[in-house]
């Protein structure tokens, strides 16, 4: 066991875990954060997705030693003074879900894309977000919201 | 004299702990927090007729109940239904049936579901079930407690009840400019009253709350991480389970060593009969437990997929065939004397349901009293399971459902809450379980593996004269043509089924439908008609010729001709009330011959439509989950091993598999509300199929066809 802070959405938490523990279980386990959530644990559907210094990245893959040097968002941290971030806005403005499952994943992903790139293509959205698995099929609602929070934030929303 | 099955309704006002006969439910604690309002239940006419053989005002409510409803001092109204929200969302639209009915807004109902202890019991959440039974039995109970609202407002005003209206949560006496909340209306004196069932409920042309697009119920909750599904439950001391998974199916254990997993701190190995499972402090020293026990195993040689369909075919259930489902006519000299006959097998695969939260339970002993939280479509079915495997009464057991990261079928059974129970006993603390993705593709169900053989002839002018179909193990849903054929033998062979097999959505109805659909392309191409010309030739049901033709208008099907190069295939059918047609375009690489789909347009109509957003949505996911079983969905085995159990090699629908969706409702309000959640899969396959014949002159009989390509 090591003792590890964590910078998650904005505040430093300490927490107590074995260094090769996956950030994923320490989020969920550890710290009840459990809006971030377990799919396959092998990288392979994207349900764990949390941001890193603002990168999307899969939580299931990242060990709780190497986040800690890194600024962590889950999907908790995206609303800021009860205003929903634009990408979360978009989702639920489009309903881009069905059980909802892996839709933290899906928006912080999306998040992430429109840091990089303002105003994608549907083609570059669908590429950036292969790696995401929604079994409820929303994948055309997901696109959409997507585009629908580009064009909010260009009129000015709260990325 | 009612009819023995046509619903009534009870009506019980005042302070519902006070009322005599509610003994019986007089423990759930939900009903003393209730205290006074409004409470409606809905039960049989056979058993209200029972009861009130023996005098009612006896001591009990009758036991059939369905549902119930309370109306608060604050004008909250609670619904109480055993059905469970699975992302398919009946959360809403059974609400805005209720406040449709009940004249208030929508976000006055919270809707309580999928509570052993707080809802009446309920079968399960399948079969596309809810909107036609759940839905009509919450108008009734809603459309009832208006009426008695009605009443009881006129009464205290001393008015005709006919003179006043409810709307918008009170009711309004016009001519003398006056109104009370139904919240202070349900104050009142103890009443008992049945209801007869029919003559209120609001039909669908003047729905104003019901038939519109209503956002999903709680969806900020979605966006924002705070929706606590079952894997998510925490409890006070809580423990992580993990359970020692054999090498194979129907495996006897060889040999066991846990002395290095014991020696880890705060771990408990569970051993009980065929069960090894632990406990540990937190989750990841549960699985580094469970990596340290030794065990090794006997696995038997078993059946794989090489030989499956043979293997299905020869093995029928119990030794023995039961008999076709349906004959008319004769079908052998019916199809001597076609012009043309066709006589081909089909093939589904097993597949796997794979909702994205796997089995996941959290189980807590509180003074003899278990309550485990789980995701599964059948609260009370694990209750059973749970009353079952621990020599429980009703009373000792609580299953709570919150909404899950879904199920598709795949979750009517409770294995990881009797695994959580079992350890949260033997550990003295709650704990919680959740199975790993590879565990779900092994330890769960899947959809059954099947054989389909066709015979069918037809004249030379188009008419089908015989139609003969057999499934093997797949199932019988939907495997009735929906075709006028005067000659027909259908049968479904049960089958001995090599791996373990249970409800999917849609279940059979996607194996027959391709197997139908896809054979009724080939007729069509066997007698030089246009394939929609053909089955509307063949067609008497209004209905499914209307789904045909919307699906063919939008999509522009007489203006398309196939080429190579791009193929365009129709197909459709009718299941569990909802109507289908499915028109495809698919193109093909002339170089790689790799196989896209490129355009979907889908006509649906399930009577009236109750939420037109939330159709859509489920439309498009039906679509979109069929494209996986249709084209690389596919479970592979050996010697009682799944040989593919992880997402990097078991290929589910991604956003670069989904084409251009369109789907195009056909509200038909005249005609009762049906189910949507399965029907919409099972045009898709067929129709893709038939495309790509369309362009290439190949015809592929198997599911998942690119697999056979």
């Amino acid at each position: 066991m090591g003792d590890f802070v964590l910078n998650v959405n904005g505040a430093d938490l300490r927490v107590s875990a074995p260094a090769e523990e996956t950030l994923l279980s320490v989020l969920r386990n550890r710290l009840n954060l459990t809006g971030t959530k377990y799919g396959c644990g092998e990288g392979q559907c994207g349900a764990c997705t949390v941001l890193l210094d603002g990168r999307a990245t899969r939580s299931c893959l990242v060990s709780v030693e190497s986040a800690a040097k890194a600024k962590i968002v889950t999907i908790e941290g995206l609303e800021q003074n009860g205003k929903l971030s634009a990408m979360q806005q978009a989702f639920l403005d489009e309903g881009a879900f069905q059980c909802g499952y892996c839709t933290s994943g899906m928006i912080l992903r999306a998040t992430s894309l429109l840091h990089e790139r303002h105003n994608p293509t549907e083609e570059q959205i669908a590429e950036a977000m292969e790696g995401h698995i929604c079994r409820c099929g929303t994948y055309p609602r997901i696109v959409e919201a997507a585009k629908r929070a580009s064009r909010l934030l260009a009129e000015g929303a709260n990325r | 004299m009612k009819h023995r099955d046509e619903p009534v309704t009870e009506i019980v006002l005042g302070s519902v702990s006070a009322l005599p006969h509610v003994s019986e439910l007089d423990r759930r604690d939900f009903l003393k927090v209730l205290g006074g309002g409004l409470l409606v239940c809905l039960t049989q006419a056979s058993s209200w007729a029972q009861e009130s053989g023996r005098g009612f005002g006896g001591h009990e409510l009758p036991k059939e109940l369905s549902a119930w409803l309370h109306i608060a001092a604050d004008g909250q109204v609670k619904v109480f239904t055993g059905k469970v929200e699975v992302g398919q969302n009946i959360r809403t639209s059974l609400a805005q049936l209720v406040a449709e009915e009940l004249r208030v807004p929508f976000d006055a109902i919270t809707m309580v579901m999928g509570d052993t202890d707080l809802t009446p019991w309920d079968m399960g959440t399948f079969g596309s079930r809810t909107t036609p039974t759940m839905g009509p039995q919450l108008r009734t109970m809603a459309a009832a407690a208006r009426q008695m609202l009605l009443e009881i407002a006129a009464q205290r005003w001393h008015v005709d009840p006919a003179g006043l209206t409810a709307a918008g949560g009170k009711v309004t006496d016009a001519q003398n400019a006056r109104s009370l909340a139904y919240g202070e209306l349900s104050r009142g004196e103890k009443l008992v009253k049945t209801v007869s069932s029919e003559e209120r409920l609001t039909a669908a042309p003047e729905w104003k709350i019901a038939g519109t697009a209503v956002p999903k119920a709680e969806g900020r909750d979605f966006v924002t991480g705070k929706h606590k599904y079952p894997s998510d439950i925490t409890r006070p001391e809580m423990m992580f389970g993990a359970v020692l998974r054999p090498d194979g199916f129907n495996a006897t254990l060889a040999s066991l060593d846990t002395n290095a997993a014991e020696k880890l701190p705060g771990v408990k190995v569970v051993r009980d009969g065929d069960f090894i499972g632990l406990v540990a402090p937190d989750a990841f020293a549960a699985q580094r437990a469970l990596a340290a026990i030794q065990a090794k195993w006997n696995v038997p040689a078993q059946p794989s997929n090489k030989g499956l369909f043979a293997y299905l075919k020869n093995n029928p259930e119990n030794g023995r065939d039961d008999g076709p489902q349906h004959v008319s006519g004769s079908v052998e000299p019916a199809l001597a004397g076609a012009d043309l006959k066709l006589e081909e097998q089909y093939t589904v695969a097993y597949i796997a349901h794979a909702p994205l939260e796997p089995r996941a339970a959290v189980a807590e002993w509180t003074d003899g009293k278990l309550t485990v939280w789980t995701g599964t479509q059948r609260p009370f079915g694990v209750r059973d399971e749970l009353m079952q495997a621990f020599h429980l009464s009703p009373a000792q057991v609580r299953v709570i459902q919150p909404d899950m990261g879904s199920g598709y079928g795949g979750k009517h059974t409770g294995e990881a809450a009797i695994e959580a129970a079992r350890l949260a006993k033997a550990a003295g603390k709650p704990v919680k379980v959740v199975w790993t993705r590879s565990e779900e593709f092994t330890w769960a169900y899947l959809r059954p593996a099947g054989l389909i053989e066709i015979k069918a002839g037809a004249q030379r002018n188009g008419t089908l004269v015989a139609w003969e179909h057999h499934n093997y193990n797949s199932g019988s849903a939907a495997i009735g043509t929906p075709y006028s054929v005067a000659n027909q033998l259908i049968q479904y062979h049960a089958a001995k089924s090599p791996l373990r097999q249970g409800s999917y959505r849609g279940l059979a109805s996607t194996a027959n439908h391709f197997a139908r659909e896809s054979h009724m392309d080939g007729m069509a191409h066997g007698l030089g008609m246009d394939p929609l010309e053909f089955r509307l030739k063949n067609l008497t049901d209004p209905r499914l010729q209307a789904v045909f033709q919307a699906a063919a208008d939008k999509f522009g099907w007489g203006r398309l001709k196939s080429t190579p190069e791009r193929g365009f295939g129709i197909a459709g059918g009718v299941d569990k009330g909802g109507y289908v047609a499915t028109c495809a375009e698919v193109e093909i690489d002339a170089a790689s011959k790799k196989v896209r789909i490129r355009r979907i347009v889908q006509a649906w109509e399930c009577g009236a439509i109750v939420n037109p957003d939330g159709l859509r949505n489920q439309l498009m996911g039906a679509i979109v989950q069929g494209i996986g079983g249709a084209l690389f969905e596919r479970i592979l085995f050996a010697d009682g091993r799944i040989l593919n159990p992880h997402f990097a090699q078991y290929r589910v629908p991604r956003f670069s598999d989904t084409p251009q969706i369109e789907v195009v409702l056909v509200d038909r309000k005249d005609l009762p509300s049906a189910g949507a959640g399965e029907t919409g899969l099972v045009g898709l396959a067929p129709a893709v199929g038939n495309a790509i014949f369309a362009a290439s002159g190949i015809r592929l009989r198997n599911m998942p066809i690119l697999h056979y390509a």
